[in-house]
């Protein structure tokens, strides 16, 4: 079953870092409203095969809006035109019979394309390695309800934590800024008893590293929450900046 | 003799795992920095193993072929952890975890295996929320329970319907601690594709750099497979697009046996096909079900007046409505076990009561717990006096929300059709492989120093897999197994100094990879390498899926070995070798599923009995109340198939029998 939608696609192709790339137009037709974008690409890449060309590379793994790793810059917004969805979740009936879609990878300095709409996205996982846990051994812990947490900072550590680090926040920034996607794993330790222990260091060295990847400050604009497939939401940005201007007081003395 | 040996502790059930464990030998802590171990895969089983290994002072390597350890697929799991805490006192205990696990794999799981793991279990929660991972919790602090399918207890524990997400997360954070701390390196975006063996052990592997195609030699003193199940076999099943067979065929072809590799789940509940296009199957986490309930038409002129758009699920009187789990099995109604659920929807929808276009699909209904049990609740506690209906579903709306808003989002999203009012439509998918690498106690498969973890290994859930049961495997095998296990072997390791990569046995390793390289390149076939995986889809769906009988699966057999030839001759894999090239990448991969899908077909094929996910329509009990349930034959089938590769397209089947010293086998009953 196909479906009878036919599309005009532009396309950033580029064979690798090295190399420039440019924006190269493929019709796709007989697209049906209940494929998801992905799948309307899985159509393209089984054209060009067929037509021996070579099919454009994307990163994807769940196909369901958790992997965080889908990451098309569509028609200009990260994700695409529906608010809240990752590029896998956004479905063919967003779009109409007879669009022109133009699909770009990520763009950030911390982010080089590795190939067509693939990015290096591992500053992210530098990022982490910073501080972005809580410093326990297998093995070391006590009984989980030795330690109640309330409902409510409990429910909001797991707001944060529910960002699928796909860097959305990044490429819509004019900035490049990663403050969204730090500022997430920050709050997520900061509203949990457990996370008090490190928290001064980890603020301070998880900023630093974003630093020296390359990402760029945040100015405040707030794209980034419009932008998030998750719904991370600013206050995570300034309860990073809290964190962050106490830890650095508290650093100097 | 037989060739395998489970190396099951002597001594009494419940303490082989604690005499066990004091008993193996330890390595010291200087000789653990000499000694280097491999971990391919960085899910559950993967990060919790490379973070306790690595803290506990091991050189450790991690693999995976995403860019970035936290996107393994565990990612993705939706419902629940179980763990024997007892926290809602309701009669759980360590029995009852290891029964019910034992129970619902139909009796096909190791006692000693399972004992283990729900002896492990509390363990995991308490690491779990130490590392910080927000697990849902009551107002009182405390952390909250859900039930799962196939038990009459409360002790699954989750985040929303974001389970995996975040024990994944919290594994991923210990992981990357120690990447930080050197002790672990990372090589996110790298595929193992060949396991080096010096001297009949595992002592590396070949791994190609998916950016820059280059092959890759990696020495390990010991090598952990920890590289998730096979349920793309299937070409459509719940799991990630990524998720494949390769390492554990590889080591299979090594010498590494094949466990049961015929049982697998089908999950009753995902969103059904909508068309040709279709690339995976989207799961609805079994938590819905202790919410909402299953149904289709009683009679046949509603199903054709929905069918054709005239009714909607809505219109049909409560007493025109099938709710046929709770009418089958009204001791656990809609929680029965996966494979009893499925099977139930199958034999409702081939009766031709299923109620969407394609008849494969019935109903999973939140209408009367969202208005009659939480609407009311919240009524009450709100002060509201009579509320009328609409009031009612407003109120439960929110509370429902609340425990499955992103499943429900999710459904909307895929479908366009809003669950807060219509019921889901679901139908069963392929979802979780029960099979894998055969493994002893420590885990070690039957070549020396390696090892596979999680659902890689065949372990623990015999037959079928209980609800929110994997996730805690996994982390038993990462976090509380592996790191003692290990110890039996490398404590005998010290004294072997890291084996240089130019030897000779990685030269030729690397040589057979390239060699298949090449090969893909040459055939320059004319189809894609998704139009020979679609076909084997179909022909393991239609064959080796929900029902299988004999006839079938020796025609399987044959359309395997056909598609094989075809696939070898006429697949196209565009671009180039030293590149990042994901087609060559799936045509790695297709080409060991279609091996793979004539192990299973043959496994089905030699288990001539039903059990668990594995119905042979040749086994099924006649008359009386258990008429057309599964049949087991525990006189000729009561011991788990390991397969040894001895050539191409042949194999030699193993058994391991299983004995149950404690449990007392009975017929499975739900009733
Ligand atoms: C949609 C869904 C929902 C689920 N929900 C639940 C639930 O609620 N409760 C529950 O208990 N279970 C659930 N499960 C099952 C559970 O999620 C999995 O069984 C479990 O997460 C598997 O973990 P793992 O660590 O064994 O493997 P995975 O998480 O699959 O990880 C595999 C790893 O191996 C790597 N890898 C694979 N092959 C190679 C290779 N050749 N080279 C290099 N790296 C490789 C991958 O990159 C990845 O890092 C669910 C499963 C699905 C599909
Ligand atoms: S904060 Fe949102 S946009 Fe940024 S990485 Fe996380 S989920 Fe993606
Ligand atoms: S593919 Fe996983 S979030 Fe889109």
């Amino acid at each position: 079953m196909s479906g009878n939608m036919n599309l005009t696609l532009k396309v950033w192709r580029q064979k690798n870092a090295e190399k420039k790339g440019e924006l190269v137009t493929y019709p796709v037709s007989n697209i049906s409203p209940d494929m998801s974008f992905l799948e309307m690409f899985d159509v393209l890449n089984e054209q060009l095969i067929t037509e021996n060309k070579e099919p454009v590379a994307f990163d994807h793994d769940c196909r369901e809006g958790i992997c965080g790793m889908c990451s098309m810059h569509i028609n200009g917004r990260a994700h695409g035109p529906k608010d809240a969805v990752t590029t896998c979740q956004l479905h063919m009936r967003s779009f109409s019979d007879g669009d022109t879609i133009v699909v770009e990878p990520w763009r950030a300095a911390a982010f080089p394309v590795i190939k067509d709409l693939v990015v290096d996205r591992s500053a992210f996982d530098r990022i982490i390695s910073k501080g972005g846990y809580i410093s326990v051994n297998t093995g070391n812990a006590q009984d989980a309800n030795n330690l109640p947490i309330p409902k409510i900072d409990a429910d909001k550590s797991f707001e944060a934590a529910a960002c699928i680090g796909c860097g959305a926040c990044v490429a819509t920034c004019k900035n490049g800024s990663a403050m969204l996607f730090v500022s997430a794993k920050v709050s997520q330790l900061a509203l949990l008893p457990q996370g008090q222990a490190e928290a001064k260091q980890r603020v301070i060295s998880m900023v630093n590293q974003m630093d020296e990847e390359g990402f760029g400050s945040c100015t405040n604009t707030g794209a980034c929450e419009v932008e998030c497939p998750k719904g991370i939401s600013l206050e995570n940005i300034a309860r990073l900046n809290r964190e962050f201007t106490l830890a650095s007081i508290l650093e100097e003395k | 003799m037989s060739k395998i040996d489970s190396k099951i502790p002597d001594g009494v059930l419940d303490q082989k795992w604690s005499k066990f464990k004091s008993s193996i030998p330890l390595v010291n802590p200087a000789n653990k920095r000499s000694l280097e171990i491999i971990v391919v895969g960085s899910g559950l089983a993967g990060s919790s193993a490379a973070a306790t290994l690595a803290e506990m002072g091991y050189k450790v390597k991690v693999f995976c072929f995403q860019d970035s350890p936290r996107r393994a697929h565990s990612i993705a799991a939706q419902g629940g952890i179980n763990a024997a805490k007892n926290y809602q006192n309701d009669g759980d205990s360590v029995h009852r975890l290891f029964y019910d696990t034992i129970k619902g794999g139909d009796y096909r799981a190791r006692e000693a295996n399972v004992h283990r793991l729900a002896e492990v279990s509390g363990s995991i929660i308490d690491q779990c929320v130490a590392q910080g991972v927000p697990l849902a919790r009551e107002y009182g602090g405390m952390l909250s329970n859900r039930s799962f399918g196939g038990t009459q207890v409360q002790r699954t524990f989750y985040a929303a319907g974001q389970t995996g997400q975040q024990l994944l997360l919290g594994a991923y954070s210990g992981l990357q601690r120690q990447v930080g701390l050197g002790t672990v390196e990372m090589f996110s975006r790298h595929e193992m594709l060949e396991v080096v063996t010096i001297d009949g052990k595992a002592r590396g592997i070949i791994a190609r750099n998916l950016i820059t195609g280059k092959l890759e030699r990696h020495f390990g003193h010991a090598v952990l497979l920890c590289t998730g199940g096979y349920g793309n076999v299937f070409y459509l099943s719940t799991n990630a697009m990524g998720s494949n067979v390769t390492a554990a065929w590889k080591a299979h072809k090594k010498g590494a046996f094949f466990g049961n590799p015929c049982y697998t789940q089908i999950h009753p509940t995902c969103i059904p096909v909508s068309g040709d296009h279709q690339s995976k199957l989207t799961l609805m986490s079994e938590s819905l079900r202790n919410d909402g309930r299953i149904w289709v038409p009683k009679k046949m002129e509603d199903v054709t007046a929905i069918r054709e758009g005239k009714k909607k699920a809505v219109d049909i009187a409560e007493d025109d409505r099938d709710y046929y789990l709770e009418r089958r099995y009204p001791a656990f109604g809609n929680l029965v076990p996966r494979d009893v659920a499925s099977r139930a929807a199958k034999e409702r929808c081939d009766a031709g009561f299923g109620i969407n276009k394609t008849g494969e699909a019935v109903y999973l209904d939140f209408a009367s717990n969202m208005k009659y049990k939480y609407g009311k609740q919240e009524a009450l506690v709100k002060g509201i006096q009579n509320p009328t209906e609409e009031q009612l579903h407003a109120l439960g709306k929110e509370v429902v929300k609340e425990k499955y808003g992103n499943l429900f989002d999710m459904y909307k999203q895929i479908t366009g059709e809003d669950p807060y009012e219509m019921p889901m439509m679901i139908y069963p998918a392929v979802h979780y492989t029960m099979g894998g690498i055969w493994v002893d106690y420590n885990l070690m498969t039957t070549v020396p120093g390696l090892y596979a973890l999680g659902e890689a290994n065949f372990s623990d859930h015999g037959a079928n897999r209980l609800g929110a049961s994997a996730l805690m495997q996994g982390l038993a095998d990462g976090y509380f197994v592996i790191p003692y296990t290990i110890g039996a072997y490398l404590s005998n390791e010290i004294r072997t100094k890291a084996i240089p990569t130019s030897h000779e046995a990685f030269d030729v390793a690397e040589k057979e990879v390239q060699q298949r390289i090449d090969k893909f390149f040459a055939i320059k076939g004319t189809k894609s390498v998704d139009f020979f995986h679609k076909k084997l889809g179909k022909i393991m769906w239609d064959k080796c899926g929900m029902a299988r009988n004999d006839a079938g699966l020796k025609k399987a057999i044959e359309d395997i070995r056909q598609l094989q030839k075809d696939f070898w001759n006429d697949v196209r894999v565009p671009g180039e070798a030293n590149e990042f090239n994901p087609e060559l990448e799936k045509a790695g991969r297709v080409a060991d599923f279609i091996e793979l899908g004539e192990l299973m077909c043959i496994d089905a094929l030699n288990r001539v009995e039903s059990c668990g996910g594995h119905f042979r329509e040749e086994s099924a009990e006649v008359g009386g109340d258990q008429d057309g349930e599964a049949k087991r034959n525990d006189n000729d089938f009561m011991y788990v198939a390991a397969w040894e590769y001895k050539a191409p397209n042949t194999f030699e089947l193993h058994k391991e029998e299983l004995k149950y010293e404690v449990i007392k086998i009975s017929q499975r009953s739900y009733k």
